[in-house]
């Protein structure tokens, strides 16, 4: 049975929509649709003249080797922060699985990080691994190991990728705790009485049974390696140093906010929109097949 | 196939005292249903032999081999849960297989196995399926299967009927007998379904309250009850109780509602004179007649060959009878207790009195 409000007219819907309308077009649709009418366009720095150029920013862009550079950075950064952020959500959800119990206080405290702006946790990182005022940069130095993530481009990338999954793991581990704890206690046990050690039951019951979650987590892993990342990147390297650090949409602002380029800078974020409507797309289609069972 | 034998199991969650101490011995190849009211703690019992609950203190011995401390993977036992528990993203053949792969047998063995147990329980044509396409019966099927193929020292299930509907639960009942009596594997069957215990056991375990109360076979635990919960549990309707006193030098009871003397078939019982019983009376021996009880009827259910009558004595205690044919009405009626049917019971401990040798 389905329950339908009926109003009369259409003022009134329109008025209980109207903000959450207003909204989306302001800080969505508008921005993104100036970003599309910009891509089409070639504009001077101080954006005296203009002119329709097609596809051409497109082109420039995809042709354009340091950007397929910050491509392949962004591929290995956004994988690595989805794995890191997922396998560790991933173990501690199965470890507060077991001793349920606590699980109300270890929520609690996993839950914060994700309360924590993404400016505000990469100064927390910062002065945890700062080469000269930060705990564990001081520490390394002082055991011989030279750390200095201002210089060296590694140990830069490192860093926001500890970050930025810190940042991840308090909602993935939501997730798993919840696909954990609607797997009946039973379905293990019969593992259990078949022969199945722990680590065998694991991987052959209680993962096949979390993929769903898993796979769901996986996209919305990515999207935010690809796009909320920015606060953290800028806050800890500013893309450096050189371009070590320089992912896809830190590059949409440094070319677009620093050097002005306009229509480069607004070709690559609509490149982006694109990616993220793909993968979403994939996700939907995999969600409606309902993955594995 | 082996031997099961436990020893003074208890078990206690924090405060709570779940099982006091329970002492079992089962034989090879033996059926035994354990029965008893919700809550009474039989799964925990089920599932301490299983290995899944860890006994506060006593023995588990299967095959004569001590497994208290061994984990559930190493008792080689096989369980059926109430609600079947297959591994939902497995199809059936996979669900069945399961445990035989982790053992490491040969690919053909397995599929053999797997084959011969779906035929056995007419589920071959499923093997391909996912749990959850399809119906509870056949669920309950592939939760057989799965334990069959495992071939394993003991069978225990945990009320795997009571998810059924009341055909297919009948029909499901006799064909675990079948199998149980063809494969020869030692048994135990959880039930709080009385009708389930009597059919299916070689022998009864009635619990109450944390304690087995009686351990028999089924007719004799129908014939003998050991005290008036177990009396008063296993049959239906139930076994009618009216307290008495203990008269002519133990030869006989005197009924508090009516003063009525009734002589002991079966020999005097120990005591002095005015000791405090409960006699016991099934509702199928009452048989209508003058000299007996007087009833009062207020609701006649007939059941086609006969009816169950629900009444009250003149003081108010409830009286059921079970009688032949279905003309009977409500209003006034006499009935009879036969002596030969009588069982008593001592008041105060409600242990069943038996006659002096
Ligand atoms: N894990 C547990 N923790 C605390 N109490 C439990 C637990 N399991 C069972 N109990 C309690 O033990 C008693 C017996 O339970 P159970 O063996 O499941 O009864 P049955 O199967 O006879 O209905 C119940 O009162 C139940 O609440
Ligand atoms: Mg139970």
């Amino acid at each position: 049975m389905e329950k339908k409000v009926i109003f009369k007219g259409w003022a009134l819907p329109l008025a209980l929509l109207l903000p959450q309308l207003v909204i989306t077009g302001i800080f969505f649709f508008w921005p993104a649709g100036q970003a599309v009418y910009q891509s089409f366009l070639r504009e001077d720095a101080f954006g005296l003249s203009r002119q329709f150029v097609g596809f051409e920013n497109f082109a420039d862009v995809l042709s354009d080797p340091t950007w397929l550079d910050a491509l392949w950075r962004t591929g290995f950064f956004s994988a690595s922060v989805a794995f890191l952020a997922l396998s560790v959500a991933l173990f501690l959800a199965v470890q507060a699985d077991k001793h349920i119990r606590g699980a109300n206080a270890y929520k609690t405290l996993l839950i914060w990080p994700y309360a924590v702006a993404p400016a505000i946790a990469a100064v927390l990182w910062l002065f945890m691994f700062h080469p000269n005022i930060g705990l564990f940069g001081r520490m390394l130095n002082g055991m011989g190991i030279p750390w200095n993530y201002k210089l060296n481009g590694d140990q830069a990338m490192l860093l926001i990728i500890l970050a930025s999954a810190w940042k991840q793991v308090s909602y993935n581990f939501i997730f798993f705790l919840a696909g954990l704890q609607s797997i009946p206690r039973s379905v293990l046990e019969a593992a259990a009485i078949d022969g199945a050690r722990p680590a065998r039951r694991f991987w052959t019951v209680v993962f096949p049974l979390l993929s769903p979650t898993a796979f769901f987590l996986l996209v919305v892993n990515l999207v935010y390696a690809f796009f909320d990342t920015f606060g953290v990147i800028h806050a800890l390297t500013q893309g450096g140093p050189g371009k070590a650090t320089e992912t896809l949409i830190y590059r949409v602002y440094t070319d677009g906010v620093m050097n002005l380029n306009l229509g480069s800078s607004a070709a690559q974020s609509v490149i982006l929109m694109i990616l993220v409507i793909a993968l979403t797309m994939v996700q939907f289609r995999f969600i409606e097949r309902k993955v594995h069972y | 196939m082996a031997t099961l034998a436990l020893e003074d199991v208890k078990k206690a969650f924090g405060a709570t005292q779940v099982l006091h101490g329970v002492d079992l011995e089962v034989a090879d190849g033996e059926m035994i249903v354990i029965v008893g009211a919700s809550g009474c703690g039989k799964s925990t019992l089920l599932r301490i032999v299983a290995g899944l609950e860890t006994a506060t203190s006593g023995r588990v011995i299967i095959g004569g081999q001590d497994v208290t401390p061994l984990e559930p993977a190493d008792r080689d036992v096989a369980m059926v849960f109430q609600n079947y528990a297959l591994y939902p993203h497995m199809s059936v053949f996979d669900n069945m297989a399961y445990g035989l792969r982790i053992r490491g047998l040969p690919r053909e063995v397995i599929a053999r196995r797997v084959q011969e147990a779906a035929e056995l329980l007419g589920i071959a044509a499923l093997l391909e399926r996912k749990p959850r396409q399809l119906s509870g019966g056949q669920r309950q099927r592939v939760a057989m299967g799965r334990a069959i193929v495992r071939e394993p020292k003991l069978f225990l299930f945990d009320e795997p009927l009571s998810n059924l509907d009341a055909k297919l639960r009948v029909q499901m009942r006799a064909e675990i007998r079948r199998l149980q009596k063809r494969l020869g594997v030692t048994s135990l069957f959880v039930t709080h379904d009385q009708v389930e215990a009597m059919t299916l056991g070689d022998r009864l375990v009635v619990m109450h309250q944390g304690h087995a109360a009686q351990i028999a076979t089924p007719m004799e635990i129908w014939e003998r009850p050991a005290d008036t919960y177990v009396a008063g549990f296993i049959g239906s309707p139930a076994m009618n109780f009216l307290p008495a006193t203990l008269t002519a030098g133990g030869t006989a009871a005197r009924l508090e509602t009516n003063g009525l003397v009734l002589p002991f078939a079966d020999g005097p019982r120990a005591g002095e004179e005015g000791r405090r019983l409960t006699l016991g009376i099934r509702p199928e021996h009452l048989r209508p007649g003058i000299g007996g009880l007087d009833l009062q009827v207020e609701l006649v259910e007939p059941l086609g060959g006969e009816s169950v009558l629900h009444g009250r004595l003149a003081d108010g205690a409830p009286i059921t009878a079970k009688l032949p044919g279905a003309l009977h009405a409500e209003g006034p009626l006499g009935v009879i207790i036969p002596l030969e049917h009588l069982h008593v019971f001592d008041a105060e401990t409600g242990k069943r009195l038996d006659a002096q040798a």
